[in-house]
């Protein structure tokens, strides 16, 4: 008997140990799976930054041809009140020309007012040409300093290395001159 | 150790590999599959495993609440609210940090209990003892800086009682007071410290816990009988007989540490840690938390600050000479027709100072927490010296194995309990 | 078996200790009579109606000097009022916003995420306009008194005339459960039909008390049901895991017992 101490357990009671080794050895693993849930969780948004994610934005101070910068959810948001020139030119491009075809008018609610996430979708450096004095790039649109990527009149990437268009958010218009995003 | 690589006896080729060159998997084999280990540990031997483990629960969960605790006076409280409120089971991870503290000390409590018990303190396990001492030490401060962070009442009041201990100190105690604080009372540079050590010192713990396992694993464990395994017939490997036994106690603690989190999350609490911490008003009773009130209450016994100081902590310090003060050479109470009556009222002593300690500093509880301090310290100081000298123990059985090796068959139930009729 | 009396003794010591605790707890003073809520108890949870009731008599009653600074219009939905409900219920409210583009703060009209207002800027104010006492916050005032739910309860119901020979100070009164008796608060819901409830539950004072004091148990834990029903599912599981670990445990040692 001192021997066998050392030893494995005896052969008959091998079967029946081994299949209850599995069981409570499962059940445990469902037990720790379960209980790295709620960490992994936590780290997602919680429930107050979830609650403010909307913005009112006054459209009545920008003037025809000039952009704000508002935050949403921490990221900058591109409002650009367009001129008759910057629509038409982003709706005569043909799709064709597009890295990312997509219309402008699947992209605006209403023609003038365009609201896109001033992210570049490359790496997420913020493109130039919200104030007067920058550079828009060739497109006339956004231009991002970081690796050149060109946007035109309707945040389309036309030029450079990001593979889409600058996102639009998800927006309403709560009276002709107020909009908000979120 | 000669140098070249290591010859591994594991098959699976990337686990060779591996182990040839930086040998954990042997290491583990060794000190956790193989280890040869007394076989007739009872439950208590359980605690060392569920320290550990609640140790990693604290770490876990306390690295998750820093990702949303803001350590600032003005903001601390309503940060720790919103983890309650806002953040994805903040609720459950802040309930099983601030429970979690408690079934430590609990762990703790009864893990040095064990050890005082079955005398595994003494030689040759005396370092072994010592670094247990100071991971009880450094947990006693961990949770005291914890306990801080949430900014309520008690965090304030406590940090500024605890924190001006130190000005009992001649000469220099308020200096070092000032230091502690970063100014001039408790305010938001000692809420700062206080929570980046309170992030490090677990750390540190997990250090200790280390050196205090790698010196177990020098000497092997202490058991119920308190004699040394005289071959292979004393022991079982480590796995699978004390892995499945653990897995056993493991499972009980978690139900205990449930029922805590989900059904009495604040019991252990103090209701006015959820008033935001105020300068301006003590609250009328203050008290720490429970795990620290044997120690409180022997601070309060003595009527001069310095004096009470000095015996709270000489009431842990004391625990480092104790291998020394103790002279018998048998270890387990079982074997001390004398020591074992008087160690069971040192026990009691200390609960009831945990007892008197949560009681306002009044009659008759002063006297109850003097008569038990001077007991506490009589005990390591004179009790346990002289029981040395003249205390007969029992006869010790000569192995571990030998009650069932003489039945030559299954014993009944219980035989293990009286080895000392059979020896 | 000596595993079994060790384990006796761990108990009696768990025991001793968990004894110690509520002994801390209770102060002096008078003992709470024991009120049933719903949220008592393993399967404890809020009636709804019940705390959507307790939130207008904060509303109308408490909120002219408590703050409830944690809360969010928002955590209304918890108790099932709809988003236009709880969009409407912030609206009522003017929050200072700000700075606008021209520098200014501007009060707009309270969205659903805004913190419920407090009724005074500071403490300061609040002191001031109280008689020089603070109405504390109530965001998690069950949690922040001895007794939770029951002392909210019975110091809500505790006013009334002191005993024979007590001297009440000047603008303080009589109360049976708040420390040394005396309060600054004035009972606030002292008449039945103080609050005209929406749905037509009869507001005697002891409704209205109990209705606040469970709206309140939920601002303070609004956790309590999630947290209960899985505290239950666990401990559940962790039975089964430990019948299952026991087994294990005495296959793997019969060779050796």
């Amino acid at each position: 008997m001192a021997d066998s101490m050392a030893q494995p357990a005896p052969q008959d009671g091998e079967t029946r140990r081994d299949f209850l080794q599995l069981v409570a050895g499962s059940f445990a693993a469902v037990g720790v799976g379960a209980i790295a849930w709620p960490f992994i969780s936590s780290m997602n948004p919680a429930r107050d930054t979830l609650a403010v994610s909307t913005t009112d934005i006054d459209l009545k101070p920008i003037a025809a041809g000039s952009a704000i910068t508002v935050v949403w959810r921490g990221k900058p948001v591109f409002v650009r009140n367009r001129t008759e020139e910057e629509v038409k030119a982003a709706r005569s491009v043909p799709l064709s020309e597009l890295q990312d075809p997509q219309p402008d008018q699947a992209r605006v609610k209403k023609d003038q007012w365009l609201v896109v996430i001033g992210i570049c979708t490359h790496l997420g450096c913020i493109p130039l040409g919200q104030k007067p004095t920058d550079q828009r790039g060739p497109f006339g649109g956004w231009f991002c300093p970081c690796h050149g990527s060109a946007y035109d009149t309707s945040g389309r990437i036309r030029q450079g290395p990001a593979p889409t268009n600058l996102a639009v958010p998800s927006y309403a218009f709560t009276s002709d001159t107020q909009i908000r995003i979120g | 150790m000669a140098i070249g690589l290591h010859k591994s006896e594991f098959k699976n080729p990337v686990i060779r590999w591996v182990d040839a060159r930086l040998p954990v998997f042997t290491m583990v084999q060794k000190e956790y599959g193989t280890f040869p280990t007394p076989r007739n540990f009872n439950y208590f031997w359980n605690f060392g495993a569920l320290a550990l483990v609640n140790l990693l629960i604290m770490m876990a969960t306390g690295i998750f609440l820093a990702m949303n605790y803001t350590a600032h006076t003005g903001l601390a409280f309503d940060s720790v609210e919103r983890i309650m409120r806002d953040v994805n089971y903040g609720w459950l991870l802040r309930y099983a940090h601030a429970n979690g503290a408690s079934m430590f000390f609990i762990v703790v409590y009864i893990h040095i209990f064990r050890n005082l018990y079955y005398g595994s303190y003494k030689a040759p396990r005396e370092l072994l003892f010592m670094l247990g001492v100071v991971i009880f030490l450094l947990m006693m401060a961990t949770a005291f800086m914890g306990y801080v962070l949430p900014w309520g009442q008690m965090s304030f009041w406590g940090a500024t009682v605890i924190t001006n201990l130190f000005s009992a100190i001649p000469f220099v105690g308020e200096s070092i007071v000032t230091w502690l604080w970063g100014g001039f009372s408790v305010d938001n540079p000692t809420l700062n410290r206080f929570y980046s050590l309170h992030y490090l010192m677990p750390f540190l713990i997990l250090g200790v816990v280390f050196l205090h396992v790698a010196t177990l694993h020098i000497t092997g464990s202490n058991n119920p009988l308190g004699i040394d395994p005289k071959g292979p017939q004393d022991t079982v490997p480590f796995h699978p007989y004390y892995t499945a036994k653990d897995s056993v106690g493991l499972v009980v603690y978690f139900i205990v540490f449930a029922v805590l989190v989900f059904f009495f999350p604040n019991v252990l609490g103090h209701a006015d840690n959820y008033i935001p911490a105020n300068p301006l008003v003590t609250p009328p009773h203050i008290v720490p938390e429970w795990y620290f009130l044997p120690f409180y209450a022997i601070l309060r016994a003595v009527p001069d600050k310095l004096g009470g100081v000095v015996l709270m902590f000489g009431s842990i310090a004391i625990l480092f000479v104790l291998p020394w003060l103790d002279t018998s050479p048998v270890r387990s109470m079982r074997f001390r027709p004398l020591a074992r009556p008087f160690f069971i009222v040192w026990c009691v002593a200390f609960l009831v100072l945990l007892y008197v300690g949560g009681k306002p500093p009044e009659e008759p509880f002063v006297t109850i927490a003097r008569v038990c301090t001077a007991y506490y310290f009589l005990y390591f100081l004179v009790i346990l010296p002289l029981l040395g000298r003249l205390e007969r123990p029992l006869p010790l059985p000569e192995s571990i194995a030998r009650p069932v090796l003489r039945g030559g068959g299954p014993l009944p139930a219980g035989a293990m309990s009286k080895p000392m009729e059979k020896a | 078996m000596p595993a079994f009396r060790s384990l006796r003794a761990l108990v009696l010591g768990l025991g001793l200790m968990a004894g110690a605790t509520p002994a801390l707890a209770a102060g002096e003073g008078v003992s709470l009579p024991d009120t049933r809520f719903s949220f008592d108890g393993l399967f404890g949870h809020f009636d709804r109606a019940s705390a959507q009731r307790g939130f207008q008599v904060y509303k109308e009653v408490c909120s002219g000097c408590h703050s409830m600074h944690l809360l969010s219009y928002r955590n209304l939905r918890q108790l099932g009022l709809s988003e236009a409900e709880v969009a409407g219920i912030a609206a009522t409210v003017q929050v200072m916003d700000g700075p606008n583009d021209e520098g200014q703060m501007v009060e707009r009209p309270g969205r659903a995420s805004d913190r419920f207002k407090s009724p005074f800027p500071n403490e300061q104010a609040a002191r001031a306009a109280n008689n020089g006492a603070y109405p504390p916050d109530l965001s998690v005032i069950t949690k922040a008194r001895e007794g939770g739910a029951d002392y909210i309860h019975a110091l809500l119901m505790g006013y009334g005339d002191p005993p024979a020979g007590m001297q009440i100070a000047d603008g303080m009164h009589y109360n049976k459960y708040f420390a040394g008796h005396q309060i600054a608060m004035p009972a606030p819901i002292s008449s039945d039909g103080q609050v005209e409830y929406h749905d037509g539950t009869r507001a005697t004072v002891d409704q209205m008390v109990t209705d606040v004091t469970q709206f309140l148990t939920w601002a303070a834990e609004p956790e309590l049901e999630e947290r209960k029903a899985m505290g239950v599912k666990i401990i559940i599981f962790l039975t089964i895991l430990g019948g299952l670990a026991y087994a294990v445990k005495r296959k793997v040692w019969r060779d050796v017992h």
